[in-house]
């Protein structure tokens, strides 16, 4: 028996290896990032070995949860979607319901690991919007896109509520890029953006006062100096220095003398701005441009709805998490707690990152065939 | 199941994605634009900016202050040292429990309220990893128990650093002054980025006036600090400009000769180089440590100074004021040959008393009776009041004290010392605005003998005698003589040209008055016959004794010892040397001194006596004196024993000194 079970372990393996189900120049593009990410730590770790090791840890940790989920083939994971959806949800609720009275709380405790819950909509929320779209008559008319709102505002208020805008947004995000790549008429989502932009006045009114202080430091940073704009002020200093070729691996004055905060979390990429300059950050967008374009490659080649939009909308997500973060720490947007993608340290986010791309493996593997 | 209004079409739908991915990726691709558009925009456009803020954030200077000028006599003497000292610091962040620490170090090292006090407050005002001074200047003793016991104190420690010593204690102190730690008072005055890091500032004397000059430029370092200032490195150093050198024109050897001369006893005396205003000693007596000062006195040793009743503290030679009795004769004399009102061969007669005509009041010769016909050599050489009287009140107050201004009285000398009284010169204008009286003429008569409203500083006479000397040419006393930028650079000498032309016009005049002056040494009936006895060169000098208080009782004529005396006279006694080529003036005064010649007297010669040994007993071109021959002829032996002449030795200061209108009649 245990013996049955050893050789059919060692068959999968094999099986893994001998004939990996994965996109090269996706897996070439997300091997790059990821060794972009561990070089820069080591230079915004100011040279701690042991955090880019645990970083490399969790790289190979996510790259062994892409391959294994790359072998699930797509129809599996649509039949599992409303109960991943659901799941997780209600994982939303726990926390909402522990965390009362206690401010923020986005964690839970499992005693072994602390596991947040929000991280698990990134992925189930495209996933539940692609299953809700998959046996509808697409493009989508305006009974479709309530129902897929609600399934988007649900979990995405819950998120906000923690309260965790930069989450909430990332979750909504990835779940209306499913409805956009679905064919939601031009038309329809124009008027949709017109009704939330004049939603942005009411919105103001539920934001926490932390949250518009920092609206407002974006507007004029010098105007707090020491406190709200002082991470705005320093990552700016940190980008405008490094011109265009950059002070040098391990030259960042910003970030080894710690006047830039979260300098190997949120603001890595200011990190790397001062080191390698504006030559780096081109090389990296058009890294983060090559592999999103990948994604809706592979998203185009799909066989079925439920994967082209699941494939799509992840690649799309993977562009707000660059956009937010590099706007963020170039002065262009609001402090929020966003990660830049495989490069900041940070398990949960890499891991998670690195199973959505598992999914894109297995729409890829299970792609239309051309004939 | 319904119906859907139409059937599923993968194609359509594969179609309408590909363009939907083809949209979305456009799109993409603009904003990963806009996103670099704003990295160019900083890092291009303003790359420059954010490379100056950049380096701000990092780079902070701090400053290193320089070594303070050392001060030295004439000969290079040190007189103001910087030596180096250790005091104990602690760097608060590595101390757990502050309250504990300092009990436990005060058994191992005494830590008074003043060190503790000042070491809290500092404490609060610095940073958690910045050291804070807790007590200065360590004795070896206490650095040697530290050091035993340091492993008990982790986060204090012995540093070393610069402080100000003055080897030659009290000797200097009136003159050089001392420094003092900076407080806040002198934060608000002081150029803070001068003083940056500095921590003394000149307090007094000699150190105060020349603030400026001694106190050099800071350098700095640059320093690479992180985001809490702690320092990372050292990127630059830019060392400081140490304080320049100065050379004082003060001798120590005629300085100590003048201090012991005084043997205690409070009093002053200046000694000034007529050819160029040096001064070449001043002291004032009793004087203090300077050395207490400098890192901050006690309370008890401050309450010992201040409560003296001799006030050490107080420069007496630049600030004591004080009557300057029959010394200023040989100027008044000047005075009337110069205005023309007399001749030196017009004589006076003195009978003991002197009228005003028409007036009740009686002003007193020095001896009963007085000493007969006198002509103005005969009048300074026996000190005869009346000549003087009659010359003032002839001459009026106005001319008098016009002429007798020129010489200094009744404003600054100019030395390079700050805080010099001004002193008064008796004048109509000076009454008028201090009084809001007329000017009565028994005024202008007792002005003639140094009486009166007279009020002078031993500088002040010093100065005064010192022109006289050199041929009437002013010259501001000066006790710095160079200045040097570091040890090895020649000193550069300070210009002290002479501040007007000479004031005396005609040299007969001169000759005349120097005549009369050398007659009080020489003399017959010099009132300092003693004082020239062995000295290889001709001395000039005048004494004046003043009162210190208007005779009230009698017993002023029934109890003449000098005892009694000493408490009721100011000694003066007035020299320069050689008669023939005048290179050195003094002025002494002893505030209790029965008569000027016998207690100031002994001061100037000592003084003199030291200068010359200073010159290995030749002095140029000036004529020598058979050192054997004391030159006097008829009293030459009982020069030895004076006291029997003493009461004709000098002038008795005339009585009840603001004349107004209790005075009636003084004169028995």
């Amino acid at each position: 028996m245990i013996e049955a079970l050893y050789a059919r372990a060692r068959r999968f393996v094999r099986r893994i290896l001998s004939r990996p189900r994965i996109d090269l120049p996706l897996a070439l593009g997300l091997f790059v990032l990821a060794l972009t990410g561990l070089v820069t730590l080591y230079s915004a770790g100011d040279g701690n070995l042991a955090l880019v090791g645990g970083q490399a840890g969790r790289f190979v940790l996510g790259g062994a949860l892409l391959l294994l989920v790359s072998r699930i083939p797509p129809p599996v994971l649509r039949d599992w979607t409303p109960w991943l959806y659901a799941g997780s949800t209600a994982l939303l609720v726990v926390v909402a319901v522990l965390g009362e009275g206690r401010g923020s709380i986005r964690w839970l405790d499992l005693g072994v690991m602390r596991f947040q819950p929000s991280e698990l909509l990134k992925l189930t929320m495209p996933m539940m919007v692609a299953w809700y779209l998959h046996p509808r008559q697409l493009p989508p008319g305006w009974k479709d896109i309530a129902v897929v709102g609600l399934l988007i505002a649900i979990p995405a208020g819950l998120i906000a509520e923690q309260p965790d805008l930069g989450t909430a947004v990332l979750v909504a995000a990835a779940g209306a890029f499913a409805l956009f790549l679905s064919g939601m008429a031009w038309w329809r989502i124009g008027l949709l953006l017109g009704a939330v932009a004049g939603m942005i006045p009411v919105g103001w009114h539920f934001l926490h006062q932390y949250q518009r202080d920092r609206v407002l430091t974006l507007l004029n940073p010098e105007s707090d100096p020491l406190g709200n704009g002082w991470h705005i002020i320093q990552s700016q200093i940190a980008v405008g220095s490094g011109g265009v070729f950059g002070k040098g691996w391990l030259h960042s004055t910003q970030s080894r003398l710690d006047f830039l905060p979260e300098h190997t979390t949120d603001f890595i990429f200011a990190v790397f701005s001062e080191e390698f300059g504006l030559v780096g950050v081109i090389a990296l967008v058009a890294l983060y441009a090559f592999i999103i374009g990948r994604c809706l490659w592979i998203a185009m080649e799909a066989r079925d709805t439920y994967s082209r939009l699941l494939a799509g909308a992840i690649g799309m997500s993977f562009f707000v998490y660059v956009f937010v973060n590099g706007g963020m720490v170039a002065g262009m947007l609001p402090v929020v707690g966003v990660p830049l993608p495989l490069i900041s340290y940070g398990g949960t986010s890499a891991v998670s990152l690195l199973t959505g791309f598992g999914v894109l493996m297995s729409i890829h593997a299970n792609r239309k065939m051309h004939f | 199941m319904k119906p859907r209004r139409a059937i599923k079409d993968p194609r359509g739908e594969s179609l309408l994605f590909r363009r939907r991915a083809l949209a979305g990726f456009v799109l993409i691709v603009l904003s990963l634009c806009l996103l670099v558009g704003r990295f160019v925009f900083l890092q291009v456009m303003h790359h420059d900016e954010f490379v100056t803020r950049s380096q701000a954030n990092r780079v902070k200077p701090r400053a290193i202050p320089p070594a303070r000028g050392l001060i030295y006599d004439r000969n290079g003497v040190l007189l103001a040292d910087n030596v180096p000292a250790f005091r104990l610091e602690v760097v608060p962040e590595q101390v757990k429990d502050m309250p504990a620490l300092l009990q436990r170090l005060g058994q191992v090292v005494p830590l008074d309220p003043g060190d503790l006090d000042a070491f809290r407050k500092q404490l609060r005002q610095s940073r958690r990893f910045e050291s804070v001074p807790l007590k200065l200047h360590l004795t070896e003793d206490e650095i040697a128990r530290f050091a035993v016991n340091r492993w008990r104190f982790p986060g204090v420690d012995v540093v070393p650093y610069l402080t100000r010593r003055y080897p030659l204690g009290g000797l200097f102190a009136h003159v050089v002054g001392y420094v003092g730690r900076i407080d806040a008072d002198d934060l608000e005055r002081l150029d803070p980025k001068r003083y940056q890091g500095t921590s003394h500032v000149g307090r007094s004397g000699i150190e105060r006036s020349y603030e400026n000059i001694l106190h050099g430029t800071p350098g700095y370092e640059l320093l690479e600090v992180n985001a809490d200032g702690r320092t990372q490195r050292v990127l630059e150093t830019h060392a400081p400009t140490p304080g320049k050198n100065l050379y004082l024109s003060l001798d120590v050897r005629l300085q100590k000769a003048a201090e012991a001369a005084f043997d205690g006893r409070p009093g002053a005396a200046v000694a000034i180089d007529p050819r160029n205003g040096q001064v070449l000693a001043m002291v004032s007596v009793p004087t203090f440590d300077p050395n207490l000062f400098v890192n901050g006195i006690s309370q008890a040793d401050y309450a010992a100074l201040t409560n003296d009743p001799d006030k050490p503290l107080y420069n007496r030679a630049l600030r004591g004021v004080y009557p300057p009795g029959s010394t200023v004769k040989p100027l008044v004399g000047l005075a009337g040959l110069e205005t023309g009102m007399r001749t030196p061969q017009d004589t006076v007669v003195s009978t003991g008393v002197f009228y005003i005509p028409g007036q009740q009041r009686g002003y007193r010769d020095d001896q009963r009776g007085g000493v007969g016909r006198v002509d103005l050599v005969g009048a300074i050489e026996q000190s005869v009041n009346t000549y003087f009287y009659k010359l003032a009140l002839d001459m009026g107050i106005d001319r008098f004290s016009e002429y007798m201004g020129k010489f200094g009285f009744g404003r600054p000398t100019g030395i390079d010392l700050i805080g010099e009284s001004s002193g008064v010169l008796p004048s109509r204008e000076w009454k008028a605005a201090n009084y809001r009286q007329p000017w009565y003429p028994g005024e202008t008569v007792i002005a003639g003998i140094g009486q009166g409203y007279w009020a002078v500083t031993p500088l002040q006479l010093g100065h005064a005698i010192a022109t006289f000397a050199g041929h009437g040419v002013p010259y501001a006393p000066r006790l710095v003589m160079a200045t040097q930028g570091g040890v090895k650079a020649a000193p550069q000498p300070l210009a002290n040209p002479p501040s007007g032309p000479s004031l005396i016009r005609k040299p007969s005049d001169w000759n005349v008055v120097n005549e009369g002056m050398q007659q009080v040494i020489y003399g017959a009936r010099g009132t300092g016959r003693q004082l020239g006895v062995g000295f290889p060169y001709l001395m000039a000098g005048k004494s004046g004794t003043a009162e210190r208080f208007s005779r009230r009782s009698e017993a002023y004529e029934t109890n003449r010892s000098t005892e009694y005396l000493a408490t009721r006279h100011r000694a003066w006694f007035v020299a320069y040397a050689p008669a023939d080529n005048p290179q050195i003036a003094v002025a002494a005064i002893l505030e209790s001194g029965a008569w000027g010649a016998s207690a100031a007297g002994p001061i100037v010669r000592t003084i003199l006596d030291a200068w010359l040994a200073a010159h290995d007993g030749e002095i140029a071109d000036a004529k020598r004196l058979p050192v054997t021959a004391a030159p006097l002829p008829p009293s030459a032996a009982s020069a030895a024993g004076a006291p029997p002449d003493i009461g004709a030795e000098d002038s008795e200061p005339a009585e009840d000194l603001p004349a107004s209108a209790t005075t009636s009649g003084g004169t028995p």
